[in-house]
Formats: C-alpha cells, sequence, structure tokens
C-alpha cells in the first residue's frame, strides 16, 4: 500500500535554531497518526510545511507515493490537505456561515453553502446553528466551525494542531467520534497533541519530536503513557513530591464575590464562595471565558470589591488595591505574560520592582534602590534555573516558558500568604512546567494558601487537593480531588452549554 | 400644508450631505479604519466639484470631480496610516486642518463666483409644482444620497466583496492569514470614504450656496462622524439618524425665521452638537455600542511574519 503522506528528511534551518533535522515519517490512508512532543520540538513547524505555510530546507514530501511541493495553503487545500488550527482563526461578530464562507476558496452563493454544510454536519453529528453569531458560542462549538470548513474540502489528510487543549472531557469525546468516523472513511488524520492519555485512546501510530529530531515511531496502544512521556522529554519522570503538608486554618476566605462583566463580552461574577486553607492548593476548573479572569482580577485587587468579599487571615481586604492586598500578603500571576505579569521592555530587574518593591525594600524615601532589585531579580534567576543573560535582560527577549518561571519565581520567594495563580504552565514545556509545580507545593508546604486557576484538568487534578469549577461566573460546590469524578467534573464544566459567553 | 412641504424640503437638503459622508465613513470604518478626516474631505469635495463646473459648465463633471478630488485627499491618509501605520487619531485630524488649508488656498481663485444651482432635472411641470416638488424637486445628488444608503447595504450585507470588508474590520490578522488583503480592502474603503465625503461637500456648493465660501461646510463633517457611531455602523439607521439630525439642523433656521426670543438661536444651533453627545452617552451606557463596533477600529494593522 503507497502511503499516503511520506516525508523524507526534512529539515528546516531558521536562524539560530535547527527547527527539523531530517525528520522522517509515514502516513497511511485511513490512520490516525499522532505527532508528540514538546513546546519547541519542532512540530508546529513541521505541520506548518506540510500545509504550505513554509518550505523546508531539505528532504521530500511524497503525496501518494509522488513527490510534492506545496506552495501556500490554498495549494495544500486543493490537494485535500485541511487543517484546523490551536488558535482559531474566526471572526467574533459574524455568524457561522459568514465565516465559513470566508474561509472557502471560491465563492459559493450562500443557500448553497449553507446546504452543504448542513449535509457534512449531519454526515458527522456535529451540531451547529449557520445562523448563530460567533461571539454566543462556546470554545467547542468554535472548534466545531472549523472542523465543518475543513470538511467541507472533503480532505484526504486532517491536521489537528493540540484540538483537546480548551475541550471539556465530553466535548473531547465528541470529537473522537469525528475523528474515528473520519479515518474509517479512509482520511488520514494527523494528531498533534502532547496529552498522553488521548493519544493512547485515539491513535493508531505516535511519532515522537525531541529538539528537532525524530526520536521514535511507536505504537501508543503498546505503549504506556510513562513511556512515552520519557521519550519525549528525553528523561525519567519527576513525580511532584507532595507529602508532609498539613492543612491549617482558613487563610482566604472569599464570601459572596459579585462583580459586573467588564464589556460586552466579559462574564460577571455571581456569588462566589470558598475558602483556601494554609498549605492548601485550591484549584479552579473551567472552559475559557467562564469569569477565571474577573476571578483573578477580583482576588488579586486590581478590580476591587465588596468590602467583605475577599478576606486574608481575618483581615477584610475587598475593598483594598492590589497595592494594599500586596501589603496584607496577597500575590498574583494573571495569566497573560507580557504586558499584564510583565512590562516586556523592562529588564527583569526593573520588573521584580513592580510587585516587590515594598515587601522586599527596593524604595527608599522615594527613589528606587536598582541594587536591591538586581539581587533579588538574581536571586530568582538563579532559583528556578531562569535561562537569561542576566537581571539586566529584557523581559520581552525571555522565552515564554523561562519568563513564566521568572514571574512565578518573583512571586513565591517573596513568601506571600495568599498566591493567586493563572494557566501557570500554559505554553511552558514539561519540565518547566514540572518546577513551577514543585515550587508551587513547596511554597503550600511552608502555610501558603495557594489558588490555581488553569484550563488544564489534568494539571489541576495532579496539583490540587481541592477542585470546583467555574462556569458562566459562577463556582461550584468545591469537592477534594482525591474523590472528584472526571465525569462530574466535565458536566460541570459545560454548565449551560454554549450560552456562557452572554449569560446576564 | 405650503409650509410643512417647505419644511421637509430643507430637512432633506440639510440630511444629504451629512448622509452621504456618513455612508461613506460607515465603510471606512466596517473596514477597521477610523478616518476623522471627513471634514476636510469634504471641504476638497466643495472646491473641486466648484473648481471643475466653473471650467466645464457642468455640475454632473462638477460632482464626478469632488469624488475624484475627495478620494485623492483620502489617499494620502490611505498611505500615512496603512503604509507608514502613522496613528490613525492624528491622521485623521492632520487631514482635516490639510482640507481645511488647502481648500482655502484653492479657493482664493473662485471666490466670488457663481455658479447655476444644480438643481431638479425633471420637467418643471413636477419640480416647481407646489406639491409634486415634494418628490421631484431635489438635486439628483439627493436621489443618489438614498440610493446609495441601500446599495451599501447590501453590499455589506449580501456580496462577498462586503462579507471581506467586515471581515477585515473585525479580525484584520485572521483575514490575512486565510488570504485576504487587508491593506488593499483597506485602500478601496477609504478611497469609496474619501469620494463619498467629496460628494457631499460639493452639495454646499453646487445645490446649497452655488458659490465657493472658506469653511463652507461648517462642521458637518464632525456630524456625520457622529452619526456612524449613533447608526451603530448599521446603514438603515444611519438613514433615520441622518434626518433626525437634519430634523435639529432645520429646527435652528425655524427657529431664527419665527423670530423665538425665550431661547437664543445659538441655543437651536448647538442642539445637533449637544444631541450628538446625548446620543453618544446614551449608546454606550447601554453597552451596545461596543457590540456593534468593528473590533479592529483604529488599530494599525502589524501582521507577525
Amino acid at each position: 500500500m503507497t502511503a499516503r503522506l511520506e516525508l523524507k528528511g526534512i529539515t528546516k534551518r531558521f536562524p539560530g535554531v535547527l527547527a527539523n533535522d531530517r525528520v522522517g515519517f509515514a502516513v497511511q490512508p485511513g490512520e490516525i497518526h499522532a505527532l508528540l512532543g514538546e513546546n519547541g520540538a519542532g512540530k508546529s513547524t513541521l505541520v506548518k510545511m506540510i500545509y504550505g505555510i513554509m518550505q523546508p530546507d531539505e528532504g521530500q514530501i511524497l503525496w501518494n507515493g509522488a513527490p510534492l511541493q506545496v506552495a501556500n495553503p490554498k495549494a495544500a487545500r486543493k490537494l485535500g490537505i485541511g487543517m484546523v488550527f490551536q488558535h482559531f482563526s474566526l471572526f467574533d461578530a459574524l455568524t457561522v456561515l459568514e465565516n465559513i464562507a470566508l474561509g472557502m476558496d471560491a465563492a459559493i452563493p450562500a443557500r448553497a453553502l449553507e446546504a452543504k454544510i448542513r449535509a457534512v454536519m449531519t454526515q458527522y453529528g456535529l451540531m451547529l446553528d449557520p445562523s448563530r453569531v460567533v461571539s454566543t458560542l462556546s470554545v467547542g462549538e468554535r472548534q466545531r466551525i472549523e472542523i465543518v470548513r475543513a470538511l467541507l474540502l472533503n480532505p484526504k489528510l486532517l491536521i489537528m494542531d493540540e484540538p483537546t487543549s480548551v475541550l471539556t472531557p465530553q466535548e473531547v469525546e465528541q470529537l473522537f467520534i469525528v475523528l474515528r468516523k473520519l479515518a474509517a472513511e479512509g482520511c488520514s488524520i494527523l494528531y498533534i497533541s502532547h496529552k498522553l492519555h488521548e493519544i493512547k485512546a485515539l491513535c493508531d501510530t505516535a511519532t515522537i519530536l525531541r529538539g528537532g529530531k525524530l526520536v521514535d515511531t511507536c505504537d501508543p496502544k503498546v505503549e504506556t503513557s510513562r513511556s512515552m512521556a520519557e521519550k519525549m522529554i528525553g528523561g525519567s519522570l519527576k513525580d511532584i513530591k507532595r507529602d508532609g503538608r498539613s492543612l491549617g486554618a482558613p487563610k482566604l476566605v472569599v464570601q459572596g464575590l459579585s462583580l459586573p462583566a467588564d464589556g460586552p463580552f466579559g462574564t460577571a461574577l455571581r456569588d462566589i464562595s470558598f475558602s483556601v486553607r494554609a498549605g492548601e492548593i485550591f484549584g479552579v476548573a473551567g472552559v475559557a471565558g467562564n469569569g477565571q479572569n474577573a476571578l483573578l482580577l477580583a482576588l488579586s485587587g486590581e478590580e476591587p470589591t465588596a468590602r467583605a468579599a475577599v478576606t486574608v487571615n481575618g483581615t477584610q481586604v475587598g475593598h483594598m488595591t492590589a497595592r494594599d492586598r500586596r501589603g496584607q500578603g496577597v500575590s498574583s500571576v494573571p495569566e497573560e505574560r507580557n504586558g499584564h505579569a510583565a512590562v516586556p521592555v523592562f529588564t527583569l530587574a526593573d520588573n521584580a520592582i513592580l510587585t516587590a518593591r515594598d515587601r522586599l525594600g527596593m524604595v527608599n524615601r522615594g527613589l528606587l534602590d536598582a541594587k536591591a532589585a538586581r539581587t533579588y531579580a538574581g536571586e530568582v534567576i538563579e532559583a528556578f534555573s531562569v535561562k537569561a543573560t542576566g537581571p539586566g535582560a529584557m523581559a520581552e527577549s525571555l522565552s515564554g516558558g523561562n519568563l513564566q518561571k521568572y514571574i512565578m519565581g518573583r512571586e513565591i520567594l517573596q513568601k506571600p500568604q495568599v498566591l493567586v495563580v493563572s494557566q501557570p504552565t500554559w505554553g511552558v514545556d514539561a519540565g518547566a512546567a514540572a518546577a513551577i509545580h514543585q515550587a508551587l507545593v513547596d511554597l503550600a508546604a511552608e502555610g501558603s494558601a495557594i489558588v490555581v486557576i488553569s484550563q488544564d484538568l489534568d494539571e489541576l487534578l495532579a496539583l490540587c487537593d481541592t477542585l470546583a469549577v467555574i462556569n458562566g461566573g459562577r463556582l461550584s460546590a468545591p469537592m477534594a480531588v482525591a474523590d472528584a469524578k472526571i465525569d462530574e467534573i466535565g458536566l460541570l464544566m459545560g454548565g449551560i452549554h454554549g450560552e456562557t459567553a452572554h449569560a446576564v | 400644508m405650503d409650509f410643512t412641504i417647505a419644511a421637509i424640503i430643507t430637512i432633506v437638503g440639510l440630511t444629504t450631505p451629512i448622509l452621504l459622508a456618513g455612508l461613506g465613513e460607515l465603510v471606512v470604518e466596517k473596514s477597521g479604519v477610523l478616518n476623522l478626516g471627513v471634514e476636510g474631505l469634504m471641504l476638497v469635495g466643495a472646491i473641486s466639484g466648484f473648481g471643475v463646473t466653473v471650467f466645464t459648465f457642468n455640475p454632473w463633471a462638477g460632482v464626478l470631480g469632488a469624488a475624484v478630488g475627495g478620494a485623492l485627499a483620502s489617499l494620502i491618509f490611505a498611505v500615512l496610516v496603512l503604509q507608514l501605520n502613522s496613528n490613525q487619531v492624528a491622521t485623521g485630524l492632520a487631514l482635516t486642518i490639510f482640507g481645511t488649508g488647502v481648500s482655502s488656498l484653492i479657493g482664493v481663485n473662485f471666490t466670488g463666483r457663481i455658479v447655476a444651482p444644480f438643481g431638479s432635472i425633471f420637467p418643471d411641470a413636477l419640480a416647481r409644482d407646489p406639491f409634486w416638488k415634494l418628490f421631484f424637486g431635489y438635486s439628483p445628488i439627493v436621489y443618489f444620497a438614498i440610493i446609495m444608503v441601500f446599495v451599501v447595504g447590501w453590499f455589506l450585507k449580501r456580496t462577498r466583496a462586503g462579507l471581506i470588508l467586515r471581515a477585515v474590520g473585525e479580525n484584520d490578522l485572521s483575514a490575512h492569514s486565510i488570504g485576504y488583503s487587508v491593506i488593499r480592502v483597506r485602500y478601496m474603503a477609504i478611497a469609496f470614504g474619501g469620494a463619498m465625503a467629496g460628494i457631499g461637500g460639493a452639495y454646499f456648493s453646487l445645490v446649497i450656496t452655488p458659490m465657493w465660501a472658506e469653511k463652507m461646510t461648517a462642521g458637518r463633517g464632525w456630524i456625520a462622524l457622529a452619526l456612524v457611531v449613533f447608526a451603530g455602523w448599521r446603514t438603515g439607521r444611519l438613514l433615520a439618524g441622518a434626518y433626525f439630525f437634519g430634523i435639529l439642523m432645520a429646527l435652528e433656521l425655524y427657529a431664527k425665521a419665527a423670530g423665538f426670543s425665550f431661547l437664543p438661536s445659538q441655543f437651536w444651533a448647538a442642539m445637533p452638537y449637544a444631541m450628538t453627545v446625548v446620543a453618544l452617552a446614551i449608546i454606550s451606557s447601554r453597552g451596545t455600542a461596543g457590540a456593534s463596533a468593528p473590533a479592529c477600529l483604529g488599530k494599525p494593522f502589524t501582521p507577525s511574519t
């Protein structure tokens, strides 16, 4: 049998980096083939060359056995190569139908297109109303638009780039049903992910990349998650050491916290209550856009709330600003690294001053103590193995993972009483993620109360003692992670499905 | 009855220029560009239209000249904001100052000259009839403006080109990644906006007072800008809003003529501008303005490669 797609010795260089080094593998018709690797392993570069966004420097792409040059995405689509991107290229204010029409290479009359869309949706059991405006849809529904858009081209090969990172467990199940049906009809699927249990459940073959090189091609049904993970990171996997922690008295108490929505697409917080004890890690799960941002702002003090809504160590701090709350021992790390947690064009030392100046005495009679800032930034770099040229490096010169380690370190080394973090390991490689997780556990062991807001359910289950789900600005009842059920969490995450964005 | 007909004709006349300029600006803003230079473009249109008419004795050529003049002036703005990524607000304001100045400069040669007013093209039996003039007594520009409301509405809603234009204004990066030329779409939108503002300006110099006077558009370009926000970027509401402002402007004239003494005429003159502020405040406090404004409005397009 001729392979649908075969790569031979593909090499791609960027200034200073070898993104792909003689990578070769084959995808058979009807095969679901996983492309596995950490951030920066070269997965994205590789599929961009298959989809025609980039050209390889060396090597050959064979399509049904014949050598192929993919000049651009349009040419790829013409061949029958479809791609669903991790970051959707959708237009919020337009309808589903308009969005799909924009993605078609030829102009099709609206009515004919709608009939085609309905046909594809019935065939694959994808539910979507073509007349809905995208801004009112859930993330899972938005992804369905991209999938329908790709399916309308009758693809022979469908590339899925990290498709499940924003889906609830139930949505993942639905997606897998569609993908299996597609594969059964002979469409090949190239499935990019780093979630090992999904690859075990879905894929026939897995190609593992590390540092741009092919490490192994294996059968994920035979391998264990651990063995694949170790191939992926090229070393043994460290477990989080989490023993020896005892929970103390409540440190952070949130009582009846409400906050109006910020703008027409924001989510209001409604009557949120929970408490976190000393030494406890409290997780907030949920699909993006359900009030996570507002919750972080309300806890950090960027959005002051009712006085009694937030209590730290018995002191009511709800009305206080972020700076005053830092004085009470509250630290926070927002989701957006560049521009929110750190100023990209400031040095690491200057970024340290922004949140640590009061607690660590970096201001003397109104003047900045640059030396103290540099010393502290140096300590953070040292303690968290941040790859940077030193305290004088610009924040924007660091890679995402390194900047995240620096920001986490900047807050953790201040020994906050309460630490609130959002997406602590978003876009961070497994090694750095493990270091960040360990640092959070260690901080909790010293008696701090920690709130982790994350969309990555696996991360929360591995890290937290207690878990609650946020949906439509409301927080579910907390549950102990030890006896939490994935199905139940998934249902809570789905909540009032598809109406989360504009529920008032 | 006679008074009502006269009042309606006055209102239609006052409404037409802001309707034309507002329609043009609506298309520009739908593509994600904020052009605050409408007032300047109207003045450029007023002098180009007048100048061409003086030389050709043909008001149709004059209107065409106004459209071309407005479009050319707007292309200066387009090069600055699209090619050189200059700040749209500052560049738009500069365009207004430029338009005011350049129209005055060219206008020096035309001061004191008059042309035949570009009136109705219907037979006098209809155009001057005390009743039928209500429908047939207007300059062709008036009918053009109303037809354009429907043409623009149809274009934006029903055509693929209109869909692409809205997509560019909603999310320029996505439109770029799908493969549409953001810059080209915006160039065309800006030129269209300039042409429409130019024709709106020509309505002053060819129809209302068939002569040239400095700053004769008297701030109507600013009302056209407010009108687009007031209309929530929708053509139907733009038509209604333009007539609402037309009525307010007519009130000033009638208050003066009727000799209302309990309020100074300046009060009525200020009404359209005050109402602009009130309307904007009401709309934004209801939170609907943010939802209907094109998401990329006023933001420079900087694709990462």
